[in-house]
């Protein structure tokens, strides 16, 4: 294997494919603990770790691992860990610290069959209002989600660029049908790659205040060792960053903060794909695996002669609000299929207000939807009859 | 008295205060302080050994990084002027270990509480020690949960009262320092609030160590662990402390259980050349 970061195209995993990732976005601190289907991103930062000159540590349980992560960050490197279900209800705690710090990092959720300890060689994406909630008390969150093994490349790539821009923990909400497929990756060059930079202070030391934000709500960060002698706390705190727990002005001023500058930004963080929009009378709605198993029925569907359109939330949250709005005023309905019992559809369905109407089709995990299952669903929301 | 004769005293106020500077100051936020700790407590002191301990090793304080949990000792993090984490509730350790080894020029020190480090962080505490990772555990043993109003702790002696024990603890407590040696640290370390220069020379020692150091404080609660326990103020704990410890270097530490009554055993347990974890990276 290569010294550094690879380059070219290879057949390889989406958890294979994340790690690299990880590597060229230049993450040079892993924390993690083994987890069916996540344990392949873990190997592979252990195998590939040293050559990059980066640190891997397997850690004796989730919130260890989150931890360490939350720490490596503010020791100066980019830092991400990976896990499934049940290590991501271990890291909720440590992904609040994450949020209320304001620590840049990346934590991949994939996803298998749940509750409990579920499925756990089997594909479910029941962890998606997790991801929103998981944590307590309020926040905004970041979450992605990749469809196939290349996307475990880039959207990883990316969820590094929103964790520095936004300063805020980022998360990859794969499933393991795309952790475990193998296809072919490009990986291009990483000097081709942007990377967006850590947020450094400018001004001299006796100035910096750490939580004093720039004008997209996001404040620079000064990490330890480098003099600022600065205060971290995941209590409430005001621009130096001491507690000040009594205040209730204090709260709201940053609270208000960490959730608008995720908020105000939504339309440089949100993005999705679709085909077929324009004229469709059916929007099939879905996000990971489940986007591409739709593919197949939506094109079925479009040769019965049903107008239906495709969209893909490549951004869980923050959720594409505006755009399920607009296309609820000219459609028929929405169709989501995904692998649980009705999360994201939720969403889609506040947003539709009653002017469209919306059609789960569920799942409990284990396996990918029936292409059948989601054509007879676009056939009823389209109200043509079953064949 | 006019407004200028006001402010003259104030002036002069404030030249006092200025030629009297505590020699701590610079280590401390001043503009964090008064602390928020008890008449009689004994975090005071084990702070101020701390900062004479990392002044005397003569540490760049700009490579030295504090990190502490949650509870009345997880507040130390919030007055010392270093670079300071105050995380969530047991998880210090593990945040300290991706410090420093995202960037190992720093010297991380972990100071929280017994509940903090050994209940809730019990398994952290047990793997850092174990892996003898390069991190110095200051663990400010007061046998209660202070911050949450005195509740039954892990090192709870048995037939203490606490909030949660009224009738007195019927638990087996844990034995700190045994904890750490067993686990694998190479340093260990035991003093109580009474044994201040003894205690400084410990912390030191610690603080040069390479991997994993830990000193064990034993420290008044007199407001919640004194008062039900018949030594009613600190002065009265510390006056046991003083009747009660016995010095013995290099004892073996499953020796010295503590009880309500009876000896505390305290001195240097462990002082081991073992491989840190960073070296074995290296190796």
């Amino acid at each position: 294997m290569a010294k550094g970061p690879l380059c070219g195209e290879y057949f390889i995993s989406g958890d294979e494919a994340c790690a690299e990732a990880g590597l060229s976005a230049g993450c040079r601190f892993f924390a993690g603990y083994p987890i069916t289907p996540a344990t392949e991103i873990a190997e592979r930062m252990a195998g590939r770790m040293p050559d990059v000159g980066g640190v891997y540590i397997q850690m004796e349980d989730e919130m260890a691992s989150m931890n360490a992560v939350l720490g490596a960050a503010w020791g100066g490197a980019k830092a991400m860990t990976a896990t499934s279900g049940p290590g991501f209800s271990l890291m909720m705690e440590n992904l609040g610290l994450g949020i209320m710090t304001e620590t840049p990092c990346v934590l991949v959720n994939v996803q298998r069959g749940g509750p409990s300890t579920g499925l756990p060689t089997l594909v479910g994406q029941g962890d998606m209002m997790q991801a929103r909630w998981g944590s307590h008390g309020p926040y905004e969150i970041i979450a992605l989600c990749p469809t196939s093994p290349q996307e475990m490349f880039d959207l990883t790539i990316e969820a590094f660029n929103l964790s520095e821009k936004y300063r805020t923990p980022v998360l990859l909400m794969a499933d393991e049908s795309v952790g475990h497929m193998t296809e072919r990756v490009v990986i291009p060059p990483a000097e081709s790659l942007k990377l967006y930079p850590r947020r450094k202070p400018t001004v001299p030391r006796d100035k910096y205040r750490p939580y004093e934000a720039d004008p997209d709500g996001v404040p620079p960060m000064a990490c330890a060792g480098e003099g600022y002698h600065m205060h971290v706390t995941g209590l409430t705190h005001d621009e130096r960053g001491y507690p000040l727990t009594t205040d209730p002005a204090v709260q709201e001023r940053l609270v208000h903060r960490l959730i608008e500058k995720i908020r105000a930004n939504r339309a440089d963080i949100i993005r999705v794909e679709s085909e077929g929009l324009d004229d469709a009378e059916v929007i099939v709605v879905a996000y990971g695996i489940t986007a591409r198993v739709a593919l197949w029925p939506v094109e079925l569907a479009r040769q019965e002669g049903i107008k239906v359109g495709w969209l893909k939330l490549v951004t869980a949250w923050p959720f594409p609000e505006d755009l399920i709005r607009q296309l609820a005023r000219r459609v028929k309905a929405f169709v989501v299929p995904e692998i649980n019992y009705g999360q994201m559809v939720l969403e889609v369905e506040r947003c539709a207000g009653g002017q469209a109407a919306t059609h789960l089709v569920p799942h409990a995990g284990g396996d990918v939807h029936e292409p059948h299952v989601i054509l007879e669903a676009i056939r009823k929301a389209a109200g043509k009859v079953a064949q | 008295m006019g407004m200028m004769e006001n402010n003259a005293k104030v002036a002069v106020a404030d030249q006092v205060t200025t030629n009297q500077q505590h020699p701590l100051d610079r280590l401390l936020r001043q503009d964090r302080l008064p602390h928020i700790w008890c008449s009689g407590c004994g975090l005071g002191t084990a702070l101020n050994c701390f900062l004479n301990a990392l002044i005397k090793s003569e540490m760049d304080p700009d490579k030295v990084a504090i990190v502490s949990g949650i509870g009345c000792s997880g507040r130390v993090a919030g007055y010392v002027a270093l670079d300071s984490f105050h995380t969530t509730h047991g998880r210090a350790i593990p945040f300290a270990t991706g410090l420093k080894l995202a960037n190992p020029e720093l010297k991380v020190v972990v100071f929280s509480g017994d509940g903090d480090l050994i209940a809730i962080g019990g398994n952290h505490f047990i793997h850092a020690a174990r892996r003898n990772m390069d991190l110095t555990v200051i663990c400010v043993n007061n046998f209660i949960y202070g911050m949450t109003g005195g509740q039954l702790a892990p090192t709870t002696p048995t037939g203490a009262r606490t909030s949660t024990s009224p009738t007195g603890n019927r638990d087996h407590p844990f034995n700190l320092s045994y904890l750490a040696a067993a686990s694998g640290a190479s340093y260990v370390a035991r003093w109580t609030t009474l044994h201040v220069r003894r205690l400084e020379r410990a912390i030191g020692e610690a603080l040069r160590k390479p991997g994993f150091s830990f000193v064990e404080v034993i420290s008044p609660c007199p407001t919640l662990y004194g008062r039900l326990n018949k030594q009613k103020s600190g002065l009265e704990q510390m006056d046991f402390y003083k009747k009660n410890s016995i010095i013995r270097h290099g004892a073996d530490p499953r020796q010295a259980d503590i009880g309500l009554t009876g000896q505390i055993v305290v001195g240097k347990f462990v002082d081991l050349d073992k491989p840190s974890y960073l070296q074995l990276q290296k190796a």
